[in-house]
């Protein structure tokens, strides 16, 4: 980038709102998440851990909230007055939504998290100075710093256990924020092979790491400017639009059928990630 | 009223009464400066162990990611912003009371602003890629982020304090000088020599000193103001309930000027008695500077009011939610003693009986500090603890030792630089107050024939 082009195209520098005139053009990654299906398993949280070398921080750092599940299951109870474990739990698993509008980005203060022309919210690594900014504008509260130095004087991965490591992925020091990428490295993976068949990416054929563990198939994941990919069917189905901030489901007097919501969307962050609304015993 | 100043003070005693506080210090001195730097000792142990642990020893976690370093940070900013006051804007409005006071009024502000700016250190995850916040050419044209509040805070405070320490330093030149003249050899010759750039008193040099002066002054006086209200904008720009609230930069500004102040009449007090300034720094001066403290702080409590008002009435219910957490949940005790300190207590100045009782005004303004560093705190903490998602409420982070270490330390490190500075500069500006005390003896021979107070 020099001086130049920053100038002259200083509209098309940050892309903070998601616009028509602007649309994605070939990639626009999303995911819809089916609480209704959801056991809260924490089988994604799992995976995400092989995946991404997220650090095991153990029991104490855990409980001090030092943790770095990137995709979280959150567990909420009705206030009905029954006792927790005859009502059960209802589960949501909480990740990097990808706003298209993204409160973290416009605030940090070396630009070390960007939107790519795929709709991912990224997070350069190496760029971080651990001002934290980031994740005090975060209102979803998905980004995780790193409090201690995990690899080398905390030695969460001790030989032979580094061995487990992914290769793709960077093993993250102290002093850096992280979360949830989508699993960038799959995406650039499949991404890399569809463009030497001078295709796109089709759909199921990347699956996130917490997709692909899901039991139930809670999570989908794929493209939502492919008109084939099952999520932007989904996200058709619930009349879910990325760009509005409120959906059909608040909206339509007739709507009773539809699921599909995004979290605090009045904030118009715009995410990416479609949740669908978990059946309640009255509704069946 | 009695007078701000005795006309009848000859300029050579003048110089003779500041320039004896430049004389070596006491036994209490060193007690004093032993002190503070051993304060400075803990937080530099607290910031190496932090340093090599990781920023999770001061115990903040992954929904409380900001704590007392950012508090004390907009505090000690607060604090900078009286020096300004005094200096520049009562100079342009010609209210020579601040003569005798603004001089460490300013050097508070400088060091305020270098305590300040060392939190931002302190604060980083990374701070040893703190360089990536300026613009600076590089090979691969990565620039800051020029929307982030936090680059506006890096320019803003960089001005403030190079504007600042020049303030401080040309205002001071005519002062060295009278110092170089009056001390014949040593280390402190050479300084004063050399920091008093052949300054002789003719007639030209006082001319273009005057008009650089209040060039320097005309400048920072925006400055003043914008800076507090960029840092209020750190909050203001963020959309976490409690923090989003408009009226925040005036409050911030409010709010710095307040605390400042209260500063100021700590610091009056102790020089007044350390260096036995009393003929300077007089009660009646201190009357309108507690006087100016109280308007201040009256402005500081509706802005507040307005605050809690706008959210009550306001349709956003989450900022309703954080503000009644944050009078009844866990951070009540300290949300009332804000309120106290800061809109309760300083009612008292109200009262005459109060306005020159030193011994109550030092313990009062030193609360009223207390209080105005508790409302930072009550700033950042009750949000984190209770935002827009429900994942994070009930994570109650008690501060760790290493950051209350650090805060600690931070008023060691002010005491040093302000200790220090009183013992090489005066502390005093002599021309000034040999400005202040001719202009009144001229007013007295031509007295006005209206009865009154000049």
């Amino acid at each position: 980038m020099s001086i130049t082009n920053l100038l002259e195209n200083w509209s098309d520098f940050r892309q903070q709102h998601p616009s028509d005139d602007r649309p994605h053009r070939e990639y626009k990654w999303a995911m819809s998440i089916d609480l209704d299906a959801c056991t809260g398993c924490n089988a994604c949280s799992v995976a995400c851990y092989a995946e991404n070398n997220l650090p095991v921080v153990g029991k104490e750092k855990f409980l001090h909230g030092h943790s770095h599940h990137w995709i979280r299951i959150e567990r909420y109870w009705a206030n009905d007055g029954r006792e927790f474990a005859d009502q059960g739990a209802q589960f949501l698993p909480m990740l990097c939504q990808h706003c298209e509008s993204a409160p973290c980005e416009t605030v940090c203060p070396v630009g070390a998290t960007n939107h790519t022309a795929d709709g991912l919210n990224s997070q350069v690594y190496n760029r971080c100075v651990g001002s934290r900014y980031c994740n005090a504008n975060c209102p979803y509260k998905a980004r995780y710093f790193n409090w201690y130095d995990y690899p080398t004087t905390d030695n969460v991965w001790p030989e032979p256990m580094n061995q487990q490591l992914n290769p793709d992925v960077t093993v993250r020091g102290k002093g850096v924020m992280e979360k949830c990428t989508f699993c960038v490295q799959r995406l650039t993976v499949a991404k890399s092979n569809a463009r030497s068949e001078g295709r796109s990416v089709l759909d199921g054929e990347v699956q996130t790491a917490c997709q692909q563990v899901c039991p139930t198939g809670a999570i989908s994941f794929g493209n939502l400017v492919d008109p084939l990919a099952k999520v932007g069917k989904q996200w058709m189905t619930q009349q879910v639009d990325l760009n509005k901030d409120k959906q059909a489901k608040d909206v339509a007097e007739e709507a009773a059928k539809l699921r599909g919501y995004r979290i605090l969307e009045e904030l118009r962050t715009y995410p990416s990630v479609m949740y669908l609304e978990q059946l309640r015993e009255g509704s069946i | 009223m009695g007078k701000d100043i005795r006309e009848d003070i000859a300029w050579a005693q003048i110089n003779k009464d500041v320039l004896k506080s430049l004389e070596s210090p006491r036994r209490m001195y060193w007690i004093i400066l032993f002190i503070a730097i051993a304060m400075i000792g803990v937080a530099v142990g607290s910031e190496i162990y932090q340093y090599q642990t990781g920023m999770g020893v001061s115990n903040k976690n992954n929904s409380h990611v900001w704590g007392l370093y950012i508090a004390t940070f907009i505090f000690w900013i607060g604090m900078s912003h009286s020096g300004t006051l005094l200096s520049a804007i009562l100079h342009l409005m010609h209210a020579d009371w601040r003569k005798p006071i603004y001089r460490f009024a300013e050097a508070m502000t400088t060091f305020s602003l270098m305590t300040a700016g060392l939190f931002v250190l302190v604060h980083l995850g990374r701070l040893w890629m703190v360089y990536y916040v300026m613009p600076y050419p590089n090979e691969r044209w990565v620039w800051p982020n020029f929307q982030s509040p936090l680059v506006w805070d890096m320019f803003a405070i960089a001005t403030y304090l190079s504007s600042s320490v020049l303030f401080l330093y040309v205002g001071m030149i005519p002062d060295l000088a009278i110092c170089r003249d009056n001390i014949r050899a040593g280390w402190r010759k050479k300084l004063y020599t050399v920091m008093s750039l052949g300054w002789e008193g003719t007639d030209r040099q006082w001319r273009n000193f005057r008009i650089t002066y209040l060039t320097i002054a005309c400048f920072l006086i925006p400055l003043a103001v914008s800076v507090h209200s960029i840092v209020a904008s750190d909050f203001a720009m963020s959309n976490m309930p409690g923090w989003h609230v408009t009226s925040f930069p005036p409050y911030f500004v409010a709010g710095a000027l307040y605390s400042g102040c209260a500063a100021i009449i700590t610091l009056f007090i102790i020089l007044r008695y350390v260096f036995k300034f009393e003929e300077y720094m007089t009660l009646p001066i201190m009357k309108k500077l507690v006087r100016l403290t109280f308007a201040i702080a009256m402005v500081w409590t509706y802005l507040n009011l307005i605050e809690f008002a706008s959210v009550w009435y306001g349709h956003d219910q989450t900022a309703k939610d954080q503000l009644i957490f944050k009078a009844t949940g866990p951070y009540a005790p300290f949300f009332w003693a804000m309120i106290f300190f800061g809109s309760i207590l300083p009612l008292m100045l109200a009262f005459k009986r109060f306005q020159t009782h030193l011994p109550i005004l030092f313990v009062v303004s030193i609360l009223l500090n207390v209080g105005m560093w508790l409302e930072r705190w009550m700033i950042i903490a009750p949000s984190f603890a209770h935002g827009h998602y429900p994942w994070t409420w009930d994570h109650d982070q008690w501060p760790s030792l290493v950051q209350w270490g650090i805060v600690f330390g931070s008023f060691g490190w002010f005491t040093l630089l302000f200790m220090v500075f009183c013992k090489v500069f005066p502390s005093v500006s002599m021309y000034e107050v040999k400005e202040m005390v001719y202009h009144r003896s001229l007013a007295l021979k031509h007295k006005p024939a209206v009865k009154g107070e000049y």
